[in-house]
């Protein structure tokens, strides 16, 4: 295995040109954190970018910024909490992580019920595509509508279409005060129908998470009064699951950091990522709690991590009965060697799938098998 | 008309009877239109500049009409535009001699709501602003809000990733879609996307919103609804200079609020809506900024006092707050009325749309006066001033020999200064016909080659909609070449474009 350690994007071009005309493949990595996801390739050469690296334009006022992909998160993060503001998206992933890892990978945090995701920020981008061409999407203002969003395109594209080199992002104002208001021990169904009660009200829920046997989170985020007169209307209609405790931002972390890829989940069973219907999302999962599952439920629901061996199949189906779908998001190699990381979909949006990434990359080189649906993958 | 369209192909025209009724087999009775007279409603849409009957209409009913219809324009070689309102400002909907226009009116249900899940799931046809009718009972909305909600379809709000005033806090089309049904041109149906909020693989979504209508036609679409805001409010401000009023937006925005609306308007624009509506805007200013607060009434009092404070100091020499309900709509009267107030001072006009960094205004404004003294045409702006986008109404007269042309270069020559000030051609209204000829102001071939290689991958022979968006057709098969390296080609089996 070669890794590759381009320093411009002018490198990364000439690498990815190499690996063409050598009939190579590249795995692109950015910090690195996770390239457990997906089938284990220890042979294939990589790419990284993390050398491409730093803020290259932060104007506040005109809530964008442009830096590097291989810019460390912690560093961007830092940058514009110095300045009140951040990604409203919440991101979120090991120390070395990078924006651009982020956005290949589609990482949202708990705010994405309420603020969108990382493809709802993502504004524009610098890339190399499977051509060895350096090409833009979408630019660097906050409104923009001007040919095909290529940047949506590229998140959560894990690397198949293009390296990215430069990536510009909304930032928004940071809330100046973050409440979360947290009930105890309620029984699933209750800490559920509680999300859904809390969603419908004219309150602006943040942020809504259930942590079985432990606690149920909603968070409001805003100006001190605003949150005051929303945190006495939840009182108001959500009596009946008695008197929450109140938390700041800093007691609180450590509980929605729990939400972060299952956070204190068991660490020994495979590690499953399931995205369903919130009103639907705990009847689903139902039948593998009682196989012995543990789970962490964000967005309001509609995000389960779930811990659990065996019964690969029947977790799939169960999340696609619902119209949701179920991501391997960490197993042993022995089981990612056999299973996708993501969920197969019907064969003509697969079809649709591949003929969009020939379109990016019409040689493969970016095709190292890691997602176990290019069968003539060589 | 400077705008050139693809050629219509003769040989799909001399087949024209075959193709209506084979079109009438699959879409009985009125469905499909051909005679002339009928043709005429259809020759247009919002950009009215530009005129062409369809070779045929047909509205099916159904989504295995829609696929049928499909199906057998790819099969024949026979183009296909995609309509829903007929509302585009850009020409998206604008039909081609040779074309099928395929309109998806009577696609006009509201099929499910779900109030846990917050979403509603609805077919293209039905308006932006029946969305909103069908869950306000419930005290719930749908948050994108174009000027023209009442006539626009959902569909075609999919198609141009529309936007509206209140886009800054709450997004575009593209943030309040979960899923569509989406039929290809070889007639396959789709579901993309639904009920969760993310879908695994692609996000073929987000390419879909906003492809006017290039890569399929939409039967079906989920949104995300909102419970409705308490209350909202609205300050009316009024400053001496454009740069005091662009400076309180940027100190509004520094001080950590994002309002749910921020619209600016120039002298010209206030002149005439003033004239229009009289709602009380005053007369005596550059710049006047609507801001609108929303949530519970303690967060609205909270910021309108900060907003005033920022207003009052950067100058403002007239300050309103909205005291009640009426008087908040009474603020937007004005703005909401500008269009066919500029329409009352003159013959014609068109809306440009681009989007700058909001620092620049002063600059892009200074510049478009000049350009205006330049091309002896007159100018109002409307500027979606939080999130930077401008819409400069350039007044026209029709009837003068050349003045169309000459609004064009005009036109043109404002959006190229919005790329140049690094802005884009355009926030919400689409490229269509309209601004296609400046794509490469604001992309590189290398860009644009690769859009349109992503157009190949639903649409190898570029049937649907040609001649919008790009100003180039290349054949799928001249993008897709790719030089081979030692003679060898992975994946051999695989077909190439």
């Amino acid at each position: 295995m070669v890794l590759y350690n381009p320093q411009n994007a002018k490198d990364v071009c000439d690498i990815i040109s190499g690996a063409l005309a050598g009939g190579g493949k590249l795995e692109i990595i950015g910090g690195g954190t996770r390239t457990d996801f997906g089938a284990p390739n220890r042979e294939t050469d990589r790419l990284s970018l993390k050398s491409l690296s730093g803020i290259i334009d932060y104007n506040p006022s005109e809530l964008v910024l442009t830096a590097r992909a291989g810019t460390p998160l912690t560093e961007l993060n830092e940058a514009v909490s110095a300045r009140g503001q951040g990604f409203a998206f919440e991101p979120w992933g090991a120390f070395m992580s990078t924006i651009g890892g982020v956005i290949a990978a589609g990482v949202s945090g708990p705010r994405r019920i309420s603020a969108g995701a990382v493809r709802d920020h993502l504004l524009g981008f610098e890339a190399v595509s499977g051509r060895g061409e350096s090409f833009r999407g979408g630019a660097k203002v906050v409104k923009n509508v001007t040919g095909y969003d290529l940047p949506k395109l590229l998140c959560g594209s894990w690397g198949r279409l293009a390296a990215l080199t430069e990536v510009t992002l909304k930032v928004l104002p940071r809330p100046p005060e973050r409440l979360t208001l947290l009930w105890r021990g309620l029984a699933d169904e209750l800490g559920f129908a509680l999300m859904r009660k809390a969603m419908r009200q004219p309150v602006d829920v943040a942020a809504a998470a259930h942590l079985p046997g432990q606690a149920t989170l909603i968070r409001l985020d805003g100006f001190g009064p605003s949150v005051a007169s929303r945190r006495a209307h939840l009182n108001a209609v959500l009596t009946k699951y008695g008197a929450p405790e109140a938390m700041d931002e800093a007691e609180a972390a450590p509980l929605w950091a729990t939400c972060q890829g299952g956070g204190a989940l068991p660490s020994g069973p495979p590690l499953w990522r399931l995205s369903l219907p919130p009103r639907r999302a705990l009847a689903s999962i139902a039948p593998l709690l009682a196989m012995g599952g543990d789970y962490v439920a964000d967005w309001a629901g509609g995000l389960i991590w779930l811990s659990l061996a065996g019964h690969e199949e029947v977790i799939r189906q169960r999340a696609a009965h619902v119209g949701g779908h179920a991501t391997l998001a960490r197993a042993p190699a022995e089981l990612r060697e056999r299973l996708p990381a993501l969920h197969p979909q019907p064969p003509a949006i697969e079809a649709l799938y591949r003929r969009i990434r020939r379109a990016f990359d019409p040689l493969g080189v970016f095709e190292t098998n890691r997602f176990l649906d290019e069968t003539n993958a060589d | 008309m400077p705008l050139k369209m693809p050629l219509p192909d003769q040989r799909v025209l001399a087949r024209r009877d075959e193709i209506i009724a084979a079109l009438r087999r699959i879409v009985p009775g009125e469905g499909v239109i051909e005679r002339p007279d009928e043709l005429r409603p259809y020759e247009s849409d919002g950009l009215t500049a530009y005129r062409q009957p369809p070779m045929v209409v047909v509205l099916p009913e159904t989504v295995e009409q829609v696929a049928a219809v499909l199906s057998y324009c790819h099969k024949h070689g026979v183009k296909v535009v995609p309509r829903g309102s007929g509302t585009s400002v850009s020409g998206g909907a604008l039909p081609l001699a040779d074309a099928v226009l395929l309109g998806m009116g009577k696609f006009n249900k509201v099929l499910e709501i779900d109030y846990e899940d917050r979403l509603a799931v609805v077919q293209p046809g039905v308006t932006n602003l029946a969305i909103t009718n069908a869950v306000e009972g419930e005290g719930f909305y749908y948050a994108p809000d174009p000027s023209s909600q009442i006539a626009c379809s959902i569909g075609g709000n999919v198609a141009e990733n529309s936007g509206g005033v209140h886009c800054l806090k709450y997004g575009l089309t593209t943030n309040n879609v979960l899923g569509v049904q989406f039929v290809t041109i070889d007639g396959e149906v789709l579901r993309i996307g639904g009920k969760a909020l993310d879908a695994p693989g692609l996000d073929l979504l987000g390419i879909i919103v906003g492809s006017e209508g290039l890569l399929g036609v939409v039967t079906e679409v989920t949104v995300r609804i909102l419970p409705k805001p308490e209350t909202a409010r609205a300050l009316l401000a009024g400053f001496p200079t454009v740069e005091s009023a662009g400076q309180c937006v940027a100190d509004t925005i520094a001080a950590g609020i994002i309002p749910a609306g921020m619209e600016m308007m120039d002298k010209p624009a206030i002149h005439a809506a003033e004239a229009f509506v009289n709602v009380g805007y005053p007369l005596d200013v550059e710049a006047l900024l609507i801001v609108e607060l929303d949530g519970p009434a303690a967060e609205c009092n909270h910021l309108l006092e900060e907003v005033q404070a920022i207003a009052n100091r950067n100058g403002a020499v007239t300050l309103r707050a909205s005291q009640d309900e009426a008087e908040r709509l009474a603020f937007w009267a004005g703005r909401k009325a500008a269009f066919p107030a500029v329409g009352r001072i003159s013959a014609d006009y068109l809306c440009m749309d681009g989007t700058i960094p909001r620092g620049q205004l002063p600059k892009v404004l200074r510049r478009m006066n000049e350009l205006a003294a330049q091309y002896s045409l007159d100018v109002a702006n409307m500027f979606h001033a939080g999130d930077g986008n401008l819409h400069p109404l350039i007044l026209y007269d029709a009837s003068k020999p050349g003045e169309l042309e000459r609004a064009e270069e005009f036109g043109a020559d404002i959006l190229r200064l919005c790329v140049e000030v690094g802005g884009v051609l355009t926030g919400e209204h689409g490229v269509g016909v309209e601004k296609r000829d400046l794509m490469p102001v604001m992309f590189s071939e290398v860009d644009l080659r690769q859009q349109q290689r992503l157009k190949c991958a639903f649409d190898p022979d570029s049937l649907l909609n040609p001649g919008k968006v790009f100003p180039t057709l290349h054949r799928c098969a001249e993008l897709g070449r790719m030089h081979v390296h030692r003679g060898r080609l992975p994946f051999p089996e695989l077909p190439r474009f």
